[in-house]
């Protein structure tokens, strides 16, 4: 057990980090995830939280339908990250009439209070302390699932639905952050333990710990917020330029839109890249890397042993002209400068529903 | 099998006249978990006691191993850089890591004996 944001939780459970890994990738995961921070955001006096939320995120959200959930982040006036979320426009069938927000555990207390006076006026939020969230991960989680909702089979990737599984009422996203198909379910607490038990009595499902969450978010390219991601890092060097509306590049109205704009236009110093070591050695967060010279170029933020990969993986930021893939770059290791590789992530092909 | 001793840092230590056999413990494998990585030294290198002398890395996070007792490595075992997960299935085995040839043999009575590591181990468990 270590200490994650004030919550004890398991790096691993029996099985280990790597046959966890492997277990999700070939099966399903189960991945208790119930310390991240849920919350409604409602509007005031009939105004929109889409319009409202979008002065704090650079998201389309006016763009965003009903039941379906878009990856943002909120920003500082510099355009740095406070924290990347998941936003999802929901109506009284869902739960509330407005939006449903999923926030970093580390960053939700800060996160929420922020949101709730930046809004003022405009919007209301209000924190889901009574309901835990379970992920339900891997190629065989639609099967599974399914089994008790057949509608979740072909529910649209990154789409919402209400349904009462094994008597549970649950909030459920066609999501998550390993790179394979699967739910995010949000479901009341004192359910919790029993509807996981449930679920690991069928066969192929196993619980998760944090270690193989880390290892499989990473070969999947997905960043990891204080690490990958932060306050003086933007979304044009995270990569995560795609998460940014068309509409919102063009107008702003974000905090530090005037920043990003100009990155969007002029390009950035520094880009977030994926890396493979040659050898085997792994690089860990923090380690130095260099140019052929020994210059340096930059630091990986994310570093590991990719289970399904077979061998050591990182993501880091290189400065511009390095961050092409196949550039050769160097990892500073214990005094030793290791070859590496600048390459495209993810590191494992994405296998999410496409219908 | 010669005589076997244990160092604080969960190494075990074989002792057959004046060469010692290194290696982790499976206590310390345990601990460690699926072992991905392991770098050693190199045949020739001088190594003092509890000074730097490889590392090994599991998905979890690296650690340092160190020399239990000063000496010249005289062997490396090569098997462990291709296959490192040799550790997580016979720590106290074939996944040895190194052989020296020691300077100071009265460095082995700062060692334990099986039983102190036990007890030992059972303290940190």
């Amino acid at each position: 057990m270590v200490g994650f944001a004030g919550y004890a939780m398991p790096v691993s459970y029996p099985l280990g980090v790597l046959k966890e890994h492997l277990h999700t990738r070939a099966s399903v995961g189960l991945f208790d995830v119930s310390h991240m921070g849920q919350a409604w955001l409602e509007g005031v006096d009939g105004a929109d939280p889409a319009a409202a939320l979008e002065s704090l995120v650079p998201a389309d959200l006016a763009g965003l339908g009903l039941n379906r959930q878009r990856y943002s982040q909120l920003l500082n006036d510099a355009g740095g990250i406070r924290d990347d979320l998941m936003i999802a426009r929901t109506d009284g069938a869902l739960g509330r009439d407005g939006l449903f927000l999923v926030v970093n555990a580390a960053c939700k207390d800060a996160d929420f209070a922020h949101i709730d006076s930046a809004l003022t006026g405009r919007a209301r939020l209000t924190r889901i302390e009574d309901r835990a969230l379970i992920a339900v991960q891997g190629p065989k989680a639609a099967s599974l699932m399914s089994t008790h909702a057949p509608e979740l089979a072909t529910l649209p990737f990154m789409a919402l639905t209400r349904v009462d599984i094994l008597g549970v009422d649950c909030l459920i996203s066609r999501s998550g952050y390993t790179g394979e198909d699967g739910y995010e379910v949000s479901l009341p607490a004192d359910a919790a333990e029993d509807f996981a038990r449930a679920l690991l009595d069928q066969d192929g499902v196993a619980m998760i710990g944090l270690g193989a969450r880390d290892s499989l978010r990473l070969e999947a390219g997905l960043c990891l917020y204080g690490h990958d991601l932060d306050e003086t890092t933007t979304p044009i060097e995270a990569g995560l330029t795609w998460s940014i509306g068309k509409r919102r590049r063009e107008e702003g109205g974000f905090p530090g839109a005037a920043i990003i704009q100009r990155q969007l236009g002029e390009g950035v110093a520094r880009k977030r890249v994926g890396i493979r070591p040659e050898g085997r050695a792994p690089a860990r967060e923090g380690t130095e890397i260099t140019d052929g010279d020994g210059a340096p170029i930059g630091t990986v933020t994310s570093g590991g042993f990719g289970p399904t990969v077979g061998g050591p993986i990182a993501m880091g930021y290189v400065a511009a002209a390095h961050a092409a893939p196949g550039s050769s770059v160097f990892l500073s290791v214990r005094g030793k400068a290791l070859p590496a590789e600048v390459v495209k992530t993810p590191f494992v092909p994405q296998r999410y529903y496409r219908g | 099998m010669g005589d076997v001793k244990y160092s604080e840092e969960h190494e075990w230590i074989e002792i057959d006249g004046d060469t010692v056999t290194v290696g982790i413990t499976k206590f310390a494998q345990e601990q460690l978990g699926d072992i991905v990585f392991v770098e050693l030294p190199e045949v020739g290198a001088e190594l003092e006691s509890g000074g730097e002398a490889g590392v090994v890395e599991s998905v979890k996070a690296a650690s340092e191993v160190y020399a239990p007792v000063s000496g010249e490595v005289v062997e490396i075992n090569d098997s462990l850089e291709s296959t490192p997960e040799l550790v997580n299935d016979d720590a106290e085995g074939e996944a040895w890591f190194f052989k020296m040839r020691l300077s100071d043999p009265a460095e082995l009575d700062d060692l334990m004996n099986e039983k102190a590591y036990r007890a030992f181990c059972a303290e940190q468990g």
